[in-house]
């Protein structure tokens, strides 16, 4: 990165961070409404701790890892509002008669993605210890916790640039959440893959890479420093973050191009 | 009920029927999240049907009650923000011009919220069915069923009505979704009431809905848990919101209130306006007196009668 890109990518990422802290319509659903489902999971859930075999008495320290990824889910959205705000108010093509590099434009969006995150599990942390959740890993893995989450809402912000970026849409990018949610219910978010009794159903959770994402965050508040559960979630974010970045900056190309 | 309303509710309905033909992704938005949710639950959560306590016949068929209810909340609210959009872009106003009697209106989209409902379950019960849903109901207590089902869909159509009437504006679209979505989700919704704790019992005890779950459940398990009150309490839901939709109605068609008028002047001739008179200095009356009166309407009028003097 040149002194000059990095100064483009300083200034269109406190941008980023500033639009995101000025629209609540974004932040406020994406804490409140995990928050609610939380609330309501760790009440109606509790008699699933009493299935033969189930890790922990505590089903809110269970169901804890899912609110994280479901708020990092929401990232999809914070990101893809943010591009295609900026493409649909013709702000990106103001850009382009400026040395500004797109994939530089596109990092910098993540930037405001990432603080909504950050905020996002911090408050569901701090609720779920207020309200019993306890970290088997530790102090050290409750920040292990957040970064982990961190790299998920990155990944989800990524493949929301990309929504944006093909479509140009932020209707579409909201379509794009709400199938990024059904998937996250078809994981393993609701009980641990080895007490799926219905077996069509344990084979989508096994395919479905949402399933390692809660269980990498699940690892460190039920079980501890679990080195293939992090190496598989972080493997998979990493995974889609790449995945979508590289696209997200072929579409935005090609986007400009017809320009 | 003049022949004229008829026709502006089949007409209504007519429009709203249309435009998810035509849009077959917002056709099955209502339908996406209750389906995810019953694969979710059926799939992942059938061993906590097997725990202590549970004593229901089957979890797919318990949370089927849930899933079907979820369905037609789902289906009255993607109504009720059609009607907040099409009252927001104007079309409503418009709608309002043609329509002799307003209710109509209303009229016309809980006839499309019962098409699409009867849809929504028929397509439900099929994939129950098809995936072995035991059922143990007869067919009456199944009919009660789908009634119960389809009485939640009217009644949440005339609240997300209500609402969508007095925005005026497809803003009303998240306050019609979370309100329902929340009182949806305070009810026995993935295990009994006995078996659910903290705050979310007392919720769910004194939620109106609940009744309807659990008599829902009951029925379909041949097990009648107080159909009476579930009907009863859905029916006087219905009554509630049908009072909330027509106020709502009368609200639109009164249009967005005017400010208040500010300063004494402007209060007397806003006053005199309403009474249907002239404001008593255009009659020849006698002047407020400019002394005692505050405001800047006031300010002027006393800058006017210095002026004569």
């Amino acid at each position: 990165v040149s002194s000059s890109s990095g100064e483009q990518l300083r200034t269109l990422a406190r941008r980023s961070i500033a639009r995101s802290a000025r629209q609540p319509q974004v932040m406020i659903p994406s804490i409140a409404f995990p928050l609610f489902m939380l609330a309501i999971l760790a009440c109606a859930g509790a008699q699933a701790t009493k299935v033969p075999g189930f890790p922990t008495k505590s089903y809110i320290t269970f169901v804890l890892a899912s609110t994280l990824i479901q708020g990092a889910v929401n990232g999809t959205t914070v990101a893809g509002q943010l591009l295609a705000g900026d493409l649909e108010t013709g702000f990106v093509n103001r850009i382009l008669l400026t040395p500004v590099r797109q994939s530089v434009l596109l990092f910098a969006q993540l930037a405001g993605v990432a603080i909504v995150g950050l905020i996002g599990s911090i408050v569901f942390i701090a609720v779920g210890l207020i309200f019993g959740v306890s970290v088997k890993a530790g102090a050290g893995g409750v920040l292990a916790l957040i970064g982990v989450t961190l790299l998920v809402v990155i990944a989800f912000g990524a493949i929301g640039l990309l929504g944006a970026a093909l479509t140009g849409s932020a209707a579409q990018v909201q379509a794009m959440f709400a199938l990024f949610l059904g998937l996250l219910f078809m994981s393993s978010m609701l009980m641990p893959r080895n007490l799926i009794t219905e077996n069509w159903f344990k084979t989508i959770a096994t395919y479905n890479p949402l399933s390692y994402l809660v269980e990498a965050t699940r690892s460190l508040l039920i079980s501890g420093w679990d080195a293939q559960a992090l190496a598989l979630g972080c493997g998979f974010a990493l995974l889609f973050f790449a995945i979508a970045m590289t696209g997200a900056v072929f579409a935005m190309r090609r986007r400009m191009e017809r320009l | 009920v003049s022949a004229r309303s008829i026709a502006v509710t089949i007409g209504v309905s007519r429009r709203s029927a249309i435009k998810i033909i035509k849009n077959p992704v917002m056709a099955a938005a209502p339908l996406a999240v209750p389906l995810f949710m019953f694969a979710a639950f059926a799939g992942a959560m059938t061993a906590v049907g097997k725990t202590p306590g549970f004593d229901y016949y089957n979890y797919t068929a318990f949370i089927f009650v849930f899933v079907l209810y979820q369905a037609m909340v789902f289906v009255g609210i993607f109504t009720g923000i059609e009607m907040s959009g099409d009252f927001g872009t104007g079309f409503g106003d418009r709608m309002m011009l043609a329509a002799p009697q307003r209710l109509a209106i209303v009229g016309g989209y809980l006839v499309f919220t019962l098409g699409r409902g009867v849809f929504s379950i028929a397509l439900i019960w099929a994939i129950a069915l098809l995936t072995g849903m035991p059922v143990r109901g007869d067919a009456l207590q199944i009919a009660a069923l789908v009634v119960l089902a389809l009485m939640l869909g009217v009644a949440t159509t005339l609240w997300a009505a209500g609402l969508a009437l007095r925005a005026r504006s497809i803003t009303a679209a998240a306050l019609i979704f979370m309100s329902s979505f929340v009182v949806l989700f305070m009810t026995p919704d993935f295990v009994p009431r006995h078996l659910i704790g903290g705050w979310l019992h007392t919720a769910a005890s004194i939620n109106p809905l609940t009744p309807a779950m659990e008599s829902g459940r009951g029925l379909i398990a041949n097990t009648p848990a107080d159909p009476e009150l579930a009907f009863g309490l859905t029916g006087a839901l219905i009554l509630v919101f049908m009072v909330w939709a027509v106020r709502g109605m009368r609200a639109a068609e009164r249009g967005p209130k005017a400010p208040r008028p500010r300063g004494l002047q402007a209060r007397r001739e806003a006053k005199a306006a309403r009474a249907g008179g002239t404001p008593p200095q255009a009659a020849g009356g006698p002047e407020p007196a400019p002394g005692r009166a505050r405001g800047p309407a006031a300010r002027r009028a006393r800058a006017r009668a210095r002026g004569r003097g």
